[in-house]
């Protein structure tokens, strides 16, 4: 999902310790990793596959699809720009912790370019069995075994221990898409949804969202005329208000982004939120009558 | 990060915006001198938090003695939780007109929105109330910065014409205080016209981004510290997210949706949490500081530790967790589940160096947590 098996996928920032690291467990998977970038390293061959200067010699050397950014904070805004003036169409945009105008700044372009940003604050996206881009243990089959669940998560490690439990009850996944911790991210929870009742290869979907914003209410708008089952799971109800509980979008403000909230507005569409997410497997299951 | 008033309205001043002279004071005598200087003035007690003149944190006063009395009054007094320890002593301003003026972080429109009401004065939440239709709404392309034209045709109809054109410059200036400094919100409340038709600015609550704060390093230095205890401030220092509750059930995991989630089963399953604390990004090697940390925490029971390893790998957390347990020795009683990114090397130094069997599931491995705590 998103990031299509033929897909050619640059990673910018490969040549440091995590993008080293993802970047080998990714090409193991079968991720069409093409090029890397680094300023400092242009010329070598790195993880088998040559570094360039920048996104824009990256594609004038060969066609990419999308990038994935190992790229620190104050770094992404200038790398994000290189990736659209390269043309390449979709980003996944992993980093924590960028200045949010930063992050206005390259939402901006990357909207007028048509170009699909993710994340930022995102763990990645896996098409199990096909490829993955980011930091996720795609490779593990208890947590990524393929099957017809789709998987919609603000959180890279609760995304995971969701993906383990439907696979514990014998589903398995047609794709997680990781849509980021931040406030402001390029692809909502909303748009998310939309691509996976999209997707012939999803019969199901899971909503994993947490306090904070009003990105759950707002695709609880559209989760109505879905025709697929959804299942969420809301993290924070036992987190007070007021508080930024690790991710910059974690923060209840008033009666704004309040679990009761994200809880009311998705069984008002017609989801089953679920109190803990032990049984989500089972309630998948349930819910596909299987 | 927030910033009180008296520090954040030099950041309009030095982008042009008019404010009333004042003064900054710790004591009665320094207010009582600071008046004195500047005349008939207002004694703002400085606090981060809303609502100082409902809380009595304001009063008007025409002289140095009453200055002095005022001040007496208002040091030391708490408002919102928060202890008076700082005035502003501000010059009195003719007020023809109190307007409102922000700018903040949208996450609607994904970029920056100015907000503008000609009801300034009062809570914009009680302006948003009484008059929906008087909030008006400007979103900005954060790479152009603000039209001119736009902002001169919305606000127009809904204040003094004589008053237009320079309410247009001092929202440009604003907008430069945004952008100059990563703010999240910057927000002028009262914004006055003042009988000689000049528009002053009578408040500003100014936020920091929190993720700018690593390229805002002169400005960041101003802001209020937030209100942390002393461990929640060793948590900081490093480098760790810490929040401190009052329950008994130590929570150790990685990434905020997972601890969130943690915590979450925790009081589902009739327990109540001790911390927020996840070592998950780019803190994950800081298990065993971690595990310091949450073991200092007076009312611990019972420690849940829950890895569900992604980025993070599991076995490098679950590695300082196990080490540190073998130097500090608990006497808690600790439940493990581990999943993901090296759950198998991981799972067997729990078993091997700890001989303890790490649960399967995390929701029995929080039952038992919850059942040991009681």
């Amino acid at each position: 999902m998103i990031i299509g098996s033929d897909d050619q996928v640059l990673v910018q920032g490969m040549t440091g310790k995590q993008g080293t690291f993802w970047s080998e467990r990714m090409i193991e998977y079968g991720t069409r990793i093409r090029a890397g970038v680094n300023p400092k390293k242009a010329g070598i061959i790195h993880c088998g596959v040559p570094i360039y200067a920048s996104a824009t010699d990256a594609t004038d050397a060969a066609p990419i699809d999308a990038t994935v950014l190992f790229i620190p904070p104050l770094g992404v805004k200038a790398a994000v720009l290189d990736a659209i003036n390269a043309g390449i169409g979709k980003i996944v945009c992993l980093t924590e912790h960028i200045p949010v105008q930063d992050v206005m700044y390259f939402l901006a372009a990357a909207n007028e370019a048509n170009c699909q940003v993710i994340g930022p604050n995102t763990a990645g996206l896996v098409t199990p069995g096909k490829n993955f881009v980011g930091f996720m243990p795609a490779f593990n089959e208890r947590v990524f075994r393929p099957g017809t669940v789709g998987v919609i998560s603000r959180s890279g490690s609760l995304g995971t221990l969701i993906c383990l439990k439907v696979v514990e009850a014998g589903l398995g996944i047609s794709a997680f898409i990781g849509i980021g911790g931040d406030p402001i991210i390029g692809t909502t929870t909303h748009d998310a949804l939309e691509m996976l009742e999209q997707d012939p290869s999803t019969r199901a979907i899971v909503i994993v969202g947490e306090i904070g914003g009003s990105m759950e209410e707002e695709a609880a708008t559209y989760a109505h005329q879905v025709t697929k089952p959804i299942v969420s799971f809301i993290a924070g109800a036992a987190s007070p208000p007021g508080k930024r509980m690790g991710h910059a979008g974690a923060i209840v403000m008033g009666s704004r982004g309040s679990y009761a909230s994200k809880r009311s507005a998705l069984e008002a569409a017609g989801a089953e939120v679920l109190d803990t997410p032990g049984n989500i497997g089972q309630a998948v299951k349930d819910k596909l009558g299987e | 990060m927030l910033f009180e008033e008296y520090v954040a309205k030099p950041l309009l001043a030095g982008a042009g915006i008019s404010v009333p002279t004042s003064r900054s004071v710790r004591t009665a005598d320094e207010a009582a001198d600071a008046a004195r200087d500047i005349g008939p003035c207002m004694i703002k007690a400085q606090v981060p938090t809303g609502k100082r003149g409902k809380a009595g944190g304001i009063r008007a006063v025409d002289d140095s003695d009453s200055a002095r009395v005022a001040a007496a009054d208002i040091l030391g007094m708490k408002i919102g939780g928060h202890c008076v320890e700082t005035l502003l002593v501000e010059a009195k301003v003719p007020i023809a007109h109190e307007l409102y003026a922000a700018i903040v972080n949208d996450q609607k429109t994904q970029g920056p929105l100015l907000l503008f009401s000609q009801h300034g004065g009062m809570d914009i939440e009680d302006v948003a109330a009484a008059h929906p239709n008087d909030l008006l709404q400007l979103p900005i392309d954060i790479r152009n910065g603000i039209d001119r034209n736009a902002l001169e045709s919305l606000i127009t109809p809904t204040v003094p014409a004589d008053a237009v054109d320079l309410l247009c410059t001092t929202l440009l200036n604003l907008y430069e205080v945004y952008t100059d400094n990563d703010a999240e919100l910057v927000e002028i409340n009262p914004l006055a016209i003042t009988h000689d038709n000049n528009v002053v600015a009578l408040d500003c609550k100014f936020t920091l981004d929190d993720s700018g704060i690593k390229r805002q390093h002169e400005l960041s230095a101003k802001g209020t510290p937030e209100n942390l205890t002393e461990l929640e401030m060793r948590g900081e220092a490093l480098g760790l997210r810490f929040i401190e509750f009052s329950g008994n059930v130590g929570v150790l995991a990685n990434g905020a949706g997972l601890t969130m989630t943690t915590m979450d089963a925790v009081r589902h399953y009739g327990g109540e949490p001790a911390n927020f604390l996840e070592i998950g990004g780019e803190a994950y090697t800081l298990g065993q500081a971690a595990l310091e940390l949450v073991l200092s925490h007076p009312n611990i029971k019972a420690l849940l530790v829950n890895f569900c390893g992604a980025f993070a790998r599991t076995d490098v957390m679950t590695e300082g967790i196990i080490e540190a347990w073998q130097t500090l020795e608990p006497k808690v009683p600790v439940f493990f589940t581990i999943h993901g990114t090296g759950e198998t090397e991981a799972i067997a130094m729990v078993r091997e160096r700890l001989q303890l069997e790490p649960y399967d599931l995390m929701d029995d491995a929080v039952k038992a947590a919850v059942e040991a705590a009681q």
